[in-house]
């Protein structure tokens, strides 16, 4: 799960993190003059709360030199769609405002803690060349790059700090202020169950401090049930509503930009099933997971969220039944599409325990579902269907 | 032979009179699994499927001797389930719970390397793994499986099915297949399970089912480049994914251009595994590799 800017900056605030007092308005709570963060000289950053980078050249950020100034620009971004390039086409929704007092910055730092997979561990990751895309600079000099590793046993350790602050040039006040900061950044990961906290840029601003300009921080959704007050600031206005909406039936499903549905117990096999559409020569709409083990009423809320997307032309439903019965499946599918009212060509791939059983019920059903034992010919068939050629 | 387990594995079950735990157990015994026992805290005494509840995974092991477990407790527990099994001296672990938050696996792996270096964790967030014929310790359908001459290792449930169903299909059978989960943090990775099924004579050859996300695949082919000598038939699911878009499994993600199935489909094919594109072919490749005509 991802917050807000302004959520990541008051959870680092909270683990002695430096941030900039800040500001956030909505449409309901004005940027009133008296309200504003003091500022040294009388400028402000306005800035757009979506989940996404690049919003700068977007125009989702912008320098305000007046109160005035101010509250004209978070007007105009509140309620606006910014379109980044991260975004996709649809772009995302500015329901809140972040209002901080300028800062004189001498350097940019890039700071951030992940967790690597091929050692099992924390890993900071820092460099001095900060505030653009740190992919960029890992691809163009990945000399510029700096890794260190986190032993859970002992945590995050002093010298490894001052290794870090010194490869990083900082010096005097700076020096002294980041193994405090790098600390803090460590233990607000591990009691708050982050994913991925990036702190870029981390400014050294013209009196040798160091304040986290801008924040992102990833919560590990399965630490849901013990990171409640964060997952109550979840902005599911931010996410597809049809991601947001399987997720409440336990399905697990993202939204592509073709025009075949798919539907399919397990991530690996859906992934595959995806895979051979392309490869039929078909796009797939979604990938959808309907679980290893699924149930009737799954099925029936996988076939809704399918059909909600104007785009589908096709449906394939691939199930391997394990511990699942493939007879079950079919009576879902059958009631599901009878419930729905399935107009869309649908072919339907059921293997394992009792397929044949289900094959025969589908084909019995009388709704002109297409039951195709071969996954590789169910796929073709799909293609062709979406294309208009009857099967 | 086959690798990790066989007729003569003790398991028991952790979480055993849970939901998830009585079914499964139950379709493990009806496969011919030697269950042994199960283990519910404060239902100590009880009997369960007609075997003996345990309080602790210790008292099972003193009076069961088993040396395997598979773990079905909710998530929020599995990390003290997988540390107490090790504790009690359990060889291998198979936690099939899904959902465990990835700060728990990263310290259950740490304190696994210090202090039980020899325990053999599978999981989580997998169908576990099974000997043909001989000892099912998860979530797989036993039908589907024959004994026979090929290695199974994937990061992925249903599809691991496929890879089974198809070398049953073309007669060859398999060994033991082990789903080794599809979490970022997860126990036994392909070259643990490569280099067991190097030693292991009834495997003949392997089927690796990998998916995108990670590097697991890129060092499994490092690996099988350098030391493993048997025939590999790869398939990485995830070709279509785009980037960064999870898909179902947490691991499961092309991040900063890293991780996609072309490049996992390249190292592979570079260390001399027979890489499938078609999902449906794994099995059709490997009878062709090992030259196995249908009997």
């Amino acid at each position: 799960m991802n917050l807000h800017e302004y959520q990541a900056k008051a959870l680092l605030a909270r683990f002695a993190v430096p941030v900039s007092p800040g500001l956030v308005v909505n449409q309901s709570v004005e940027a009133a003059p008296e309200r504003l963060p003091a500022s040294q000289d009388g400028r402000w950053v306005v800035k757009a709360q979506i989940h996404s980078g690049a919003r700068g050249k977007a125009g989702g950020i912008s320098l305000a030199d007046s109160p005035e100034a101010v509250q004209t620009q978070a007007a105009k971004l509140l309620g606006r769609t910014l379109i980044t390039a991260q975004t996709g086409s649809t772009g995302l929704p500015v329901h809140q405002v972040l209002i901080e007092p300028a800062v004189a910055i001498a350097r940019e730092l890039y700071l951030a803690m992940t967790i690597d997979r091929q050692s099992q561990r924390v890993v900071v990751i820092a460099s001095a060349e900060g505030g653009m895309d740190i992919e960029e600079v890992s691809e163009k000099n990945p000399g510029a790059i700096l890794r260190l590793q986190v032993n859970p046993t002992v945590g995050l350790m002093a010298y490894q700090a001052r290794q870090l602050a010194f490869a990083l040039g900082l010096t005097n006040s700076a020096f002294k202020q980041f193994p405090a900061l790098l600390r803090g950044m460590y233990d607000a990961f591990i009691a708050e169950d982050a994913d991925l906290i990036e702190i870029n840029p981390l400014a050294v601003t013209q009196e040798n401090h160091l304040l986290a300009v801008d924040a992102k921080i990833t919560i590990d959704s399965n630490a849901a049930y013990r990171q409640k007050a964060l997952f109550d600031q979840r902005d599911l206005t931010q996410e597809d509503p049809t991601e947001v909406a399987a997720r409440s039936s336990g399905l697990n499903y993202i939204s592509l930009t073709g025009e075949i549905a798919c539907m399919v117990n397990g991530a690996g096999l859906a992934m595959a099933t995806m895979d051979l559409i392309q490869s039929a020569g078909g796009q797939p709409a979604n990938f959808l997971d309907v679980g290893g083990g699924t149930s009737t009423e799954k099925v029936a809320a996988a076939f809704k969220l399918i059909l909600a997307n104007p785009r589908v032309r096709a449906i394939l439903v691939n199930i391997f039944g394990g511990i699942v019965r493939c007879d079950l499946i079919a009576t879902g599918i059958i009631s599901a599409a009878k419930e729905v009212g399935l107009t869309i060509p649908t072919v339907v791939r059921l293997e394992g325990t009792n397929a044949a059983e289900g094959r025969q019920m589908l084909a019995d059903s009388g709704l002109g579902l297409i039951a195709e034992n071969d996954l590789a010919k169910a796929a073709e068939r799909v293609v062709a269907l979406s294309n208009g050629v009857p099967q | 032979m086959s690798i990790l387990i066989n007729s003569q594995t003790r398991v028991i079950c952790q979480g055993f009179t849970g939901k998830q735990g009585s079914f499964h157990s139950e379709q493990a015994i009806a496969y011919g699994t030697k269950m042994v026992g199960g283990v519910t805290p404060n239902k100590g005494g009880q009997q369960h499927l007609g075997l003996p509840v345990f309080n602790t995974v210790h008292d099972a092991v003193r009076d069961t001797g088993a040396n395997a477990s598979m773990i079905y407790v909710p998530a929020p527990f599995a990390a003290d389930a997988i540390l107490e099994a090790a504790d009690a001296g359990i060889e291998v672990i198979a936690c099939i719970t899904e959902g465990i938050p990835v700060l728990d696996m990263l310290n259950v792996k740490a304190v696994l390397a210090s202090d039980y270096p020899e325990v053999r964790l599978i999981g989580p967030n997998c169908p576990g793994l099974i000997t043909p014929g001989e000892c099912k310790i998860g979530i797989m359908p036993g039908s589907i499986h024959l004994p026979g001459r090929i290695g199974i290792v994937s990061r992925s449930g249903t599809l691991t099915y496929e890879a089974v169903a198809q070398t049953t299909a073309v007669g060859l059978g398999q060994s033991t297949c082990v789903g080794i989960g599809g979490d970022p943090i997860h126990g036994m990775d392909f070259i643990d399970c490569l280099t067991l099924f190097a030693d292991d004579p009834q495997t003949e050859a392997v089927i690796m089912v990998g998916e995108i996300g990670g590097s697991a695949e890129e060092e499994a082919a490092h690996f099988i480049a350098e030391q493993f000598n048997k025939p590999v038939v790869a398939y990485i699911a995830g070709a279509t994914a785009p980037t960064g878009k999870r898909m179902g499994h947490a691991g499961a993600v092309i991040a900063g251009g890293r991780g996609s199935a072309e490049d996992k489909f390249r190292a592979l094919e570079h260390a001399g595994v027979r890489i499938v594109r078609d999902p449906t072919l794994m099995g059709k490749a490997m009878a062709e590799l090992l030259g196995h005509a249908r009997a």
